[in-house]
């Protein structure tokens, strides 16, 4: 327990010294104590992975503190650990750990150093919050805050009217799927009567034998309702469509943040999510079904944009979109471990990619357009060879992390798809199949456009070109090592074993992992298997065709771009989401609150209402005061007349 | 462990008294005027803390009572006492009131005494409207009060102010002379003020009926509903920032206390009746309001249909429990709905209060209120900055901050009762962030706007203190809600106890 409290602590007060004293500190106590928090949370990690791995640890799951108490229901804080949140503790401080060390390098200028520190640090304590969390409510605190640092972040260079918007933008579509995963709690509270984890897993059946009624008589499974709730949260965090469009915006924050947050860490905490909640998510194929499909369009359909877009962060970002779609396909199709795997994978190549994508850009003094780059291999070669090596991770080249992450996957879908376990399937297969293809051809025409070919940057900038300090690329490097290896050690274990245990629940109906189990006879096996099927072949001709295209014949896409201009022209603007989203729904709301503030407020209730009845009253007194003429003979005359009718009814009734 | 002290006298008294000496000390020595309302409202403060220490958290019973003869004609008596309700409003207001001193200290130079006589005057009425057991005695704090803020939007307001505070009072005075009507209505049935046995006594339909709208009218102008809430951005906007900060943070709170003190327990019947007029009315709050937040060009007003928003909160929590039973079949979850409710009372008072201090150190140094007179704000004042966005995402509700808390327990606790009602009070997630959010892109995020921005000066060493104090409050009552529910616990049981249970006559149903 003091260990999991020092592991998630050690961060956050890293981040309250660094954010409150940093003038007293400084900028090298800024870095270090912050890097000393996180080293502290990173190797600790480690340790309780590697009990998980001996088998000398067993999950452990306990409370810190009440937090508060209503209806006899305890809503406490507490850490649940075990093999899933173990892994998914050593790549959040692993990666983060790279990206504070890069941080003394990439934002050797900037005013904000102890700031960004700050905030680095706090993302890093939220993150773990959200992963060791036992409950519903701190998951919820996690998720947010992590939301809240990614704003502040995104945010971070607070003058550029691009970055502002972007982080609101995020933080505002973030809410949006927020909003569907406190109902989807909420759902779960209702039936359970709690907001612990293990108590509304033991009450999943009874959830599910529940139904409710949202519109008239048509009711649905409760379990149905809550798990799609909860997956608009995912989408949300983890940018699904249609709630990506904050992903590519985020880019307007300084890159090691990219790196960290919105491609290694944060975006997949959706990914987590789900897999955390696999015994719910198992009792309704409507609920996964409604996860395959969100998740195979947005793995295609996102790789598409990377293919026209030539803001280099952007491309790979677009890239961290497509790949998330790949992880959800993996949970809607029940293989929760390969989706995690995939994540796992993911998380050292993505991250070695956008930090490579950050060394180019300090390079080429803050440039991101691709058409301003190319032949820079010879001026950084670590940042090229570490990016050569993150690239084919990324396509899926045999043996590398992210082959057996994105085939393990491909086979797992193929076979839902063949028996039909959740309906969209079959789509999903297509979907990762020509993502393969798709993956390989934005992520060399990358590499290409880069670091080969002609030298386009003009003279001032080449003349000052030279490799990133080392502080840049050890991170790199340190990162390309997993990126290449992990994959060969651990597909077994975590995907066709049953490394997981208890932490991933699958139905027996729905384990296709467990079936492609018994075909699985070691990594060097897998490899060979591999090129018996499609996707190796699909990643080798994408890059062909990259290099054809990008470097040999450099005449033929600005062809296809005019010939096809209606096509470029949808995905130049990333298929009308963002003007969809800008000029109807934010304007709507602007104009309906406009409509009810005026109309409502303003000359309904005030105009009509409020001073409409004042003006009543004043109308009235001005009528009655010519009663008060201040005259006695009128006053008399009244009299008269007042007592005479008195009396006649007096007379008349008595 | 109640101690001898009559402190509940103590701190209602002690302002009112310290407000008359500031009166008596007058503009001659404006310094020796706000020492004493810096003294008087501290120790104010140090004596609600052994009302809070001293609380006994096992009972539902009204604790540290005092019960003297009063008006003996009409069996009115000066009866105060506490539970697990009053507890933390009087804390809250103990606890703001200090601070709206200290923001004033310097920024007030048009006749400070008379202004710190003012907030001493209103805090003891306010502790006393809180405290009172008596209908009669309630109803003069309750009328007491609104003199000292009349005359703090009138004296010390903007431009308009006049406008403001006649239409604040008449608001106000229609809805508490229709709650005189029901208490007199109450005495005559019952013999006596007190509220036991307004509680006690047994109210045919048509009887709980009108009462309830009685009470219904005063209290949903206070806290205040739509569609009587129109006073609230007017009287915002003209207030000096104080008088805002006591407005929101407390004021409007009276509005909820009435209906857990009156309307509920008195008429359970006619509220269970007209309950879903009032959930209706609330879920208008955060979906209609939250829009028209969204659109303000004043920062004031915006805060102040924010404000209106979150206190929809409050209504809908506190009438959850008839629907919870009818929809569930049991009270679960009505205590999670009166706990939430009381709990975003609370919160409400401490971010909307925060709020309108930041708001009032901007307008300090620019003298305008406009959002388009800012931006980049961040750039001359980080730490006020740092502030204004720790508020803002208070007020968005993120999880940690105290805004989170009240929230979250009302949603959890509306879904027991009918999904959609879940489905509008989330919405607040999104409509409360997008207009918080935009605020602070426009004001305090970009490039420098304009010369005056840039020449502000951050946070004066009295501005730092009152902010961080509400930013520790805030963040503790968000990390650690329990004490707060602790004290509720038996009270709020007792509630639900009380509104479930007929006060209809056993013969004529």
């Amino acid at each position: 327990m003091q260990t999991y409290l020092i592991i998630v602590l050690a961060p956050l007060l890293a981040a309250i010294l660094a954010g409150l004293a940093g003038k007293v500190i400084g900028r090298a106590g800024a870095h270090t104590v912050t890097i000393l928090g996180v080293a502290t949370s990173c190797v600790l990690s480690m340790g309780v992975l590697k009990g998980f791995v001996d088998g000398t640890s067993e999950a452990f799951n306990g409370s810190v503190y009440t937090w508060l108490v209503t209806d006899g229901i305890r809503m406490e804080v507490g850490f649940l650990v075990d093999q899933l949140t173990a892994m998914m503790m050593v790549v959040v401080t692993f990666v983060s750990l790279m990206v504070h060390i890069y941080t003394i390098g990439y934002m050797h200028d900037d005013a904000g150093y102890q700031r960004f520190f700050s905030y680095i640090s706090l993302f890093t304590f939220a993150m773990l919050m959200l992963v060791m969390a036992n409950n519903f409510l701190q998951l919820f605190f996690g998720w947010e805050a992590v939301g809240l640092v990614s704003y502040l972040l995104i945010g971070f260079w607070y003058t550029r009217p691009t970055a502002i918007f972007a982080n609101m933008k995020a933080f505002l579509v973030n809410r949006v799927g927020d909003f569907g995963f406190l109902l989807g709690i909420a759902v779960l509270f209702h039936y359970s009567g709690s907001l612990d984890y293990g108590t509304v897993f033991g009450k999943a059946n009874e959830i599910a034998g529940q139904t409710v009624q949202i519109f008239g008589e048509e009711s649905w499974n409760a379990m149905t309702v809550a798990c799609i709730l909860l997956f608009i949260g995912a989408m949300g965090k983890s940018a699904q469509v249609p709630l990506h469009v904050w992903l590519p915006d985020s880019m307007e924050g300084p890159t090691p943040i990219s790196a960290l947050i919105h491609a290694a860490t944060m975006v997949t905490a959706g990914i987590f999510m789900v897999a955390r909640m696999s015994p719910l998510f198992e009792l309704s194929t409507t609920a996964l079904s409604f996860v395959i499909c969100i998740g195979a369009t947005t793995a295609l359909f996102m790789g598409f944009l990377g293919l026209v877009n030539n803001d280099i962060k952007r491309v790979v970002a677009y890239s961290t979109l497509s790949q998330l779609g790949y992880m959800t396909v993996a949970l809607g199709a029940s293989a929760y471990a390969s989706g995690v795997f995939h994540l796992m994978t993911h998380a050292f190549f993505k991250a070695l990619l956008f930090l490579a994508a950050g060394s180019v850009i300090m390079a080429m003094h803050h440039e991101q357009d691709m058409r301003n780059m190319g032949g820079l291999r010879k001026y950084l070669p670590i940042t090229y060879w570490t990016c050569l090596l993150g690239s084919l991770a990324l396509i899926g080249f045999p043996g590398f992390s992210g082959f057996f992450s994105k085939d393990a996957l491909i086979e797992a879908v193929h076979l839902a798809a063949e028996k039909g376990q959740v309906a969209g399937a079959g789509y999903a297969y297509f979907c990762v199949l020509a993502g393969v293809f798709i993956t390989a051809l934005y992520s060399f025409r990358l590499v290409f456009m880069t670091f080969h070919g002609q030298e386009r940057m003009d003279e001032h900038t080449r003349e000052h070109l030279h490799e990133s300090p080392w502080v840049v690329t050890v991170p790199l490097v340190l990162l390309a090592i997993p990126s290449v290896v992990i994959g060969w050690f651990t597909v077994g274990p975590m995907v066709f074993g049953n490394w997981f245990g208890g932490a991933i629940h699958v139905a027996e109906a729905h384990n296709v992992l467990g079936e492609l189990a018994g075909e699985f006879h070691g990594p060097a096996d897998f490899v060979a298997h591999a090129f018996h099927g499609p996707a190796v072949y699909l990643a080798g001709a994408g890059v062909f065709t990259a290099w054809f295209l990008f470097l040999k014949r450099p005449d033929i896409p600005a062809m296809l771009r005019q010939k096809l201009s209606g096509l470029v022209n949808v995905l130049e603007n990333k298929y009308y989401f963002d003007w969809f989203n800008e000029h109807i729904i934010a304007a709507g709301a602007r104009a309906i609150g406009r409509i009810f503030w005026k109309g409502g407020d303003q000359m309904f209730i005030d105009g009509a209402v409020v001073n409409g009845s004042a003006r009543a009253v004043g109308w009235l007194s001005g009528v009655v005061r010519h009663l008060q003429s201040g005259l006695v003979s009128h006053y008399a005359f009244a009299m008269i007349i007042g007592l005479s009718a008195l009396l006649a009814y007096t007379l008349l009734h008595g | 462990m109640q101690s001898g002290l009559p402190l509940l006298s103590l701190v209602i008294w002690l302002p009112v008294l310290a407000g008359l000496v500031c009166l008596i000390i007058g503009e001659k020595s404006p310094q020796s005027a706000r020492w004493v309302a810096a003294v008087a409202t501290v120790a104010t403060l140090g004596f609600s803390i052994p009302l809070w220490a001293g609380f006994d958290t096992s009972t539902a019973n009204m604790q540290f009572v005092e019960q003297f003869p009063w008006i003996d004609a009409i069996n009115s008596r000066y009866h105060l006492g506490i539970d697990g309700f009053s507890l933390p409003l009087i804390v809250l207001t103990t606890f703001i009131t200090p601070l709206v001193v200290l923001s004033g200290w310097r920024v007030i130079t048009d006749r400070p005494a008379q202004y710190m006589a003012a907030f001493l005057m209103l805090e003891g009425l306010m502790i006393g409207v809180f405290a009172a057991l008596d209908g009669m005695l309630f109803y003069v704090f309750w009328e007491a009060m609104l003199i000292p803020m009349f005359l703090i939007i009138g004296i010390w307001g903007g431009t308009r102010r006049v406008y403001a505070t006649i239409k604040f009072f008449l608001y106000t005075f229609l809805g508490s002379v229709l709650m005189l009507v029901a208490l007199i209505y109450l005495y005559l049935k019952t013999g006596s003020y007190d509220l036991q046995d307004f509680y006690a006594v047994q109210l045919t339909r048509n009887e709980q009926f009108f009462l309830f709208l009685a009470f219904f009218a005063a209290f949903s102008v206070k806290i205040p509903m739509v569609p009587v809430h129109t006073w609230l951005p007017d009287a915002h906007v003209e207030a000096p920032t104080g008088g805002s900060v006591i407005l929101a943070a407390i004021m409007l709170k009276l509005g909820g206390y009435g209906f857990i003190r009156f309307a509920l327990p008195i008429t359970p019947d006619a509220a269970h009746e007209l309950d879903w007029l009032v959930i209706a009315l609330s879920l208008v709050a955060v979906g209609y309001i939250g829009l028209v937040a969204l659109v303000q060009q004043d920062m004031k007003k915006l805060i102040a249909y924010s404000s209106i928003a979150h206190m929809g909160f409050v209504t809908l929590g506190l009438f959850l429990t008839w629907s919870i039973v009818a929809n569930t079949g049991s009270v679960v979850g009505a205590e999670t709905a009166i706990n939430g409710a009381m709990i975003q009372m609370v919160s409400h008072g401490l971010i909307s209060g925060a709020m309108f201090l930041c708001v009032g150190v901007m307008y300090d140094r620019l003298h305008t209120r406009e959002i388009s007179a800012y931006g980049g704000v961040i750039n001359t004042m980080p730490k006020f900055g740092a502030f204004m966005v720790l508020f803002a995402m208070a007020n968005a509700g993120l999880p940690g901050t105290s805004g989170f808390v009240g929230e979250f327990l009302v949603i959890l606790a509306s879904y027991k009762a009918n999904f959609w009602f879940a489905f509008v009070a989330a919405l607040t997630l999104i409509f409360g962030a997008a207009y918080t959010l935009w605020l602070v892109k426009r004001v305090i995020f970009g490039e420098v706007g304009n010369d005056s921005v840039a020449a502000m000066k951050d946070l004066r060493k009295s501005e730092f203190t009152v902010l961080a104090v509400l930013a520790v409050a805030v963040l503790a009552l968000g990390l650690y809600p329990k004490p707060l529910t602790d004290v509720m616990g038996p009270s709020v049981k007792h509630l639900v106890e009380q509104v479930t249970a007929s006060k209809l006559p056993e013969s004529a149903p």
